[in-house]
């Protein structure tokens, strides 16, 4: 096992952060230059602990880094932490998107006060993927409501106000029964093993429960999951909310908080409630094939690249639910890629997204017509997010789509046959947007219409770099977090997945 | 006839407060001139200073000797009373300071509103500790009646007139109901005192309950009217928006430490036997309060009539930890109250001072904008409301995971579920609000004047909704040994 201290200063860079940030709020310049420092910071510190992870130092087990600390018996509250390999692509994924997101997004209103909601932000999203607890990883999975609260409305749009509330509230009602749930299963564990009320994530999942038992446990877990993801057809408050949002609130909520959602189901729902995934994988099969068909034809009419990245993200949470509740390590596996792919080419999109807005003062397919020309470098980097997405080969989201595709077939050939369709869906909506977009005739050629700076160039490279090494040498990824799925799916089948 | 034997430390706080609300009471009459505010404020403060301290050394005596009977049986001194007393004194502090200020806008002069204060509150404490029928209804009276005063202080305003008639008689009435209650219990168990009806319904079969079950019913109705359960809570809106500010923040706090401790100890200690009777009674308290609070609350536009629902949602889970009729339960219950109390006494501190000179205007247009000319105002607003809310690393969350685990532990599903739905239905009511602290406001409005005695009360609620928050073992623990005397 690993130092401990890695978790600990993962989770307290931020906070640092934050509050050197809010010291500095009378000086705007250099509180985004400590804001920015702190996130290059947590982004370093990320990757270094992903390359220290070791998933085979403790026996039967892939978890590394782990630390408990009790902070109140009677509640059963404890700082309770550790890694796998799961969690360390999707911390690696957060601190990226976050670094990316701030950089990218500058604001002349209050700017101080933004950057330290992006820094509580990105604090609880970590917190919630190191969390090794399942009232920890709760805490954490509601915290983050109040960060992105605070960053839609107060940076948002015009109607940003109603969009918060409205994604505040449907999220909030989504956790209000998984509340209830995490309370019932610690319940149900203190009554079986005696002692002190825990939520340690290792003594939940050895749980005895009856089905029906399992089934309310996850049931009322998945709501909350499938509102954050968001899963069809729970997704209607993230068009007003990614619509609305300012470009790093809105990278950080579709990137990483939505993969929050998918990352509960595939760590939680399933493992801590197994006995339940053969009554209700057929109900969140069909929902997510749902969500995939019907994203993309939402998606293909949709007239404006924020709405466009909206739906396109309910059909690839939708591919990602197929993977998880498949129950087919390849297509769980895949699943988690998919996570990290979706996350890295949303952030990109966001930039494009932010760049596009600020020269045309929208991002309106009419707006953006016939860009090609004027800004070719800009278009260029549209094409590698949106090839992604389609499912090309030699990008990331290639690896993801076909792992899921391949291992859903084994096992449920019917509904992988119709998801397919969604990678066909993905190249209608995304080509033809494309071709609405930056070819033809420009629509307005006037303004200033400069091609890509040099920081958005320096934000783009990269997430270009990784969606393509992700295509291309995915194994350092497979590798930490195959052995992880491989325990979760060992967990659950013996209980009643069908191979 | 020989006097019973009096442990005067169990009484010392109730003997403190309605001490010094007697003293006060006296130089007010014996002075020529009126005591200035400064002075009835400091000796007020002292004295529930004192009594904080005095249920420091009640908890390291009966850590040592152990809880303690006493006044023929009638007062109990135990781990749960010195909480429950603890927390209403420190309550009681912070109501004072509210007040202080509120004076000082409204020019008051005197030591009135101290004096009735100091009473209401030992009312309270009797509550707490009372092991006897008749002195719960002695505390009960004791509180209510010097708070319809109180809630009647603001003479230029009708509206305070109005509110304190309203709860006069409603409150009449409930006092009343709750003496009836009492003497039914009396005549099927022949004793008023708990114990002795605990022991009795332990060793007995009541072959005729129904007397029994009127009296308890029409007892947990008068604990329902004073903790603003539905359908007892028609008042509390009416006497919230009426009554001064600093003394609306009296009812959520100081009132409920006395009513809840009273109706734990009457329901538990006395009637826990008969659990199986009560229950059902308080799964309809909890479901209706929770969900008939959250719906309305989120239709008002008045900030206090808000948090007049705000507080019947809330009581409804206080109930959720009554119902488990556990040590767990009691232990959660209490602990909610301990951290609720200061929460809703630094909201109210806030409303009094947004509302200004008459304390009339308390809609919520008012607080557009006040998080951008009062940042540490409007932050600490934010703060406490997203506390009441329930968002995590805030005793707020705490509170609520607390109650629904003991309520799920004792098996009530149903009303946790719902519970919590109607939490996040109440949450648009305090978004809202926190929403309209942050948005831009009037540029013609003058940033607030916040005096030091608000000063104080805010900046302590809202350290111990986030210490409390993100570290609550102290409270919980502290709570978690306030046992009762006597559990069945």
């Amino acid at each position: 096992m690993h130092s401990s201290w890695w978790i600990g200063a993962l989770l307290l860079l931020p906070l640092v952060g934050a509050l050197l940030v809010s010291l500095s709020r009378r000086d705007s310049v250099n509180a985004r230059r400590a804001a920015l420092a702190i996130s290059g910071a947590e982004f370093l510190l990320a990757v270094v602990t992903a390359l220290l992870y070791n998933g085979h130092v403790a026996q039967a087990s892939t978890w590394d880094f782990a630390a408990k600390w009790v902070v109140s018996a009677p509640l059963g509250l404890s700082y309770n932490v550790a890694l796998d390999g799961i969690s360390v692509a999707l911390v690696l994924l957060s601190t990226f998107v976050a670094l990316v997101a701030m950089a990218a997004d500058r604001t002349a209103r209050r700017e101080p006060a933004y950057l330290v909601w992006q820094l509580l932000s990105l604090e609880f999203t970590v917190g919630a993927f190191v969390a090794h607890d399942l009232l920890l990883f709760f805490i954490f999975f509601e915290l983050v409501l109040v960060p992105s609260y605070f960053m839609v409305s107060g940076w948002g749009g015009s109607g940003a106000r109603r969009a918060a509330m409205k994604f505040f509230l449907y999220t909030f009602a989504g956790s209000a029964p998984a509340l209830v749930a995490v309370i019932y299963l610690g319940v149900l564990h203190q009554h079986e093993a005696g002692g002190a009320l825990t939520f340690d994530y290792s003594a939940l999942s050895s749980t005895v429960m009856t089905t029906s038992q399992a089934v309310g446990i996850f049931l009322g877990l998945a709501l909350a999951f499938a509102v954050k993801a968001p899963l069809w057809p729970l997704h209607s408050w993230s068009p007003a909310t990614y619509g609305e949002a300012p470009v790093a609130a809105g990278a950080q909520l579709a990137a990483t908080l939505s993969k929050l959602g998918t990352y509960g189901l595939l760590r939680f729902a399933l493992p801590l409630a197994p006995l339940a995934v053969k009554e209700v994988t057929p109900v969140l099969l069909v929902l997510a094939v749902i969500a995939i068909l019907y994203g993309s034809l939402v998606a293909a009419v949709a007239q404006d690249l924020r709405r466009l990245l909206v739906f396109s993200s309910v059909a690839q949470m939708g591919f990602i639910t197929l993977g998880v509740m498949s129950g087919s390590q390849l297509a769980l596996t895949g699943a988690v890629v998919l996570m990290v792919v979706h996350g890295v080419a949303t952030v990109g999109l966001f930039v494009l997204i932010g760049a596009l807005e600020r020269r045309r003062g929208s991002a309106r397919l009419d707006d953006v017509r016939g860009l090609q020309g004027s800004l070719p470098v800009l278009g260029g980097f549209v094409t590698v997010v949106a090839f992604t997405t389609i499912g090309v080969p030699g990008l990331g989201g290639f690896v993801g789509e076909f792992l899921i595709l391949l291992g859903a077939f084994g096992v449920h050939p019917a509904y992988a046959a119709i998801a397919t369709l969604g990678t066909v869906g993905a190249a209608v909506y995304w080509l033809w947007a494309y071709q609405r977009a930056f070819h033809g005739p420009a629509s307005d050629t006037s303004g200033d219409l400069v091609d890509a700076t040099t920081t958005e160039r320096l934000l783009l490279w990269p997430v270009v770099v990784l969606v393509v090494a992700l295509g291309v040498l995915p194994a350092p990824l497979l590798s930490r977090v195959s052995p992880s799925v491989q325990q979760i799916v060992a967990h659950v089948t013996p209980s009643g997945v069908s191979r | 006839m020989t006097l019973p034997s009096i442990n005067y430390l169990a009484l010392a706080p109730f003997l403190v407060m309605s001490g010094t609300a007697l003293v006060l009471l006296i130089a007010t009459s014996l002075t020529p001139t009126r005591i200035p505010r400064r002075v009835a404020s400091t000796v007020a403060v002292s004295a529930a200073g004192a009594s904080l301290l005095l249920t420091v050394i009640q908890g390291w005596q009966i850590a040592r000797h152990g809880a303690q009977l006493t006044a023929a049986h009638s007062v109990v001194m135990d781990g749960f009373s010195a909480l429950a007393t603890a927390s209403i004194s420190s309550s009681l502090i912070f109501a004072l300071l509210i007040a202080h200020d509120w004076e000082g806008r409204e020019r008051f002069v005197g030591a009135e509103y101290q004096m009735l204060a100091l009473l209401a509150t030992s009312g309270a404490v009797l509550m707490t500790e009372a092991n006897d029928l008749a002195v719960v209804f002695l505390g009960l009276e004791i509180l209510s009646i010097a708070l319809y005063v109180i809630i009647a202080f603001n003479r230029r305003r009708v509206k305070s007139q109005e509110s304190s008639l309203k709860y006069f008689l409603l409150g009449g009435f409930a006092a009343a109901v709750f003496m009836y209650g009492a003497a039914l219990v009396y005549g099927a168990t022949g004793s008023t005192n708990l114990s002795t009806i605990s022991y009795f319904l332990s060793a007995n079969v009541l072959v005729h309950p129904a007397l029994l079950w009127a009296g308890g019913g029409l007892m947990m109705l008068a604990f329902a009217f004073k903790t603003q359960a539905v359908p007892f809570h028609f008042w509390s809106p009416d006497v919230y928006e009426g009554a001064p500010t600093p003394v609306t923040g009296f009812h959520a706090s100081i009132v409920w430490g006395g009513a809840f401790a009273a109706a734990i100890r009457v329901m538990i200690s006395g009637l826990g036997t008969q659990s199986d009777t009560w229950r059902p009674i308080i799964w309809g308290l909890i479901v209706l309060s929770t969900v008939v609070g959250a719906l309305f609350a989120i239709t008002q536009v008045n900030a206090k009539r808000l948090l007049a629902y705000s507080s019947v949602t809330h009581s409804g889970f206080i109930w959720l930890g009554v119902w488990a009729a556990s040590p767990r339960g009691v232990a959660d219950s209490l602990f909610y109250i301990l951290t609720y109390a200061p929460t809703v006494l630094g909201s109210f501190a806030i409303v009094a001072l947004v509302g200004g000179v008459g304390d009339s205007d308390h809609y919520l247009k008012k607080y557009r904008g006040l998080a951008r000319r009062n940042p540490w105002i409007g932050g600490s607003l934010a703060l406490l409301l997203l506390s009441q809310l329930g968002v995590p690393l805030t005793v707020g969350f705490d509170g609520k995971f607390a109650v629904l685990s003991a309520s799920l532990d004792a098996g009530n599903v149903t009303a946790s579920v719902v519970a919590m739905l109607a939490a996040a239905v109440a949450a648009f009511a305090y978004l809202r609000w926190v929403g309209s602290l942050f948005a831009e406001g009037d540029p013609d409005v003058a940033p607030l004047v916040v005096p030091w005695a608000s000063r104080v009360v805010i900046a302590s609620s809202v350290i111990v909704v986030l210490v409390f928050g993100i570290w609550p073992a102290p409270l919980t623990h502290l709570a978690q040994h306030a046992t009762l005397f006597f559990q069945p």
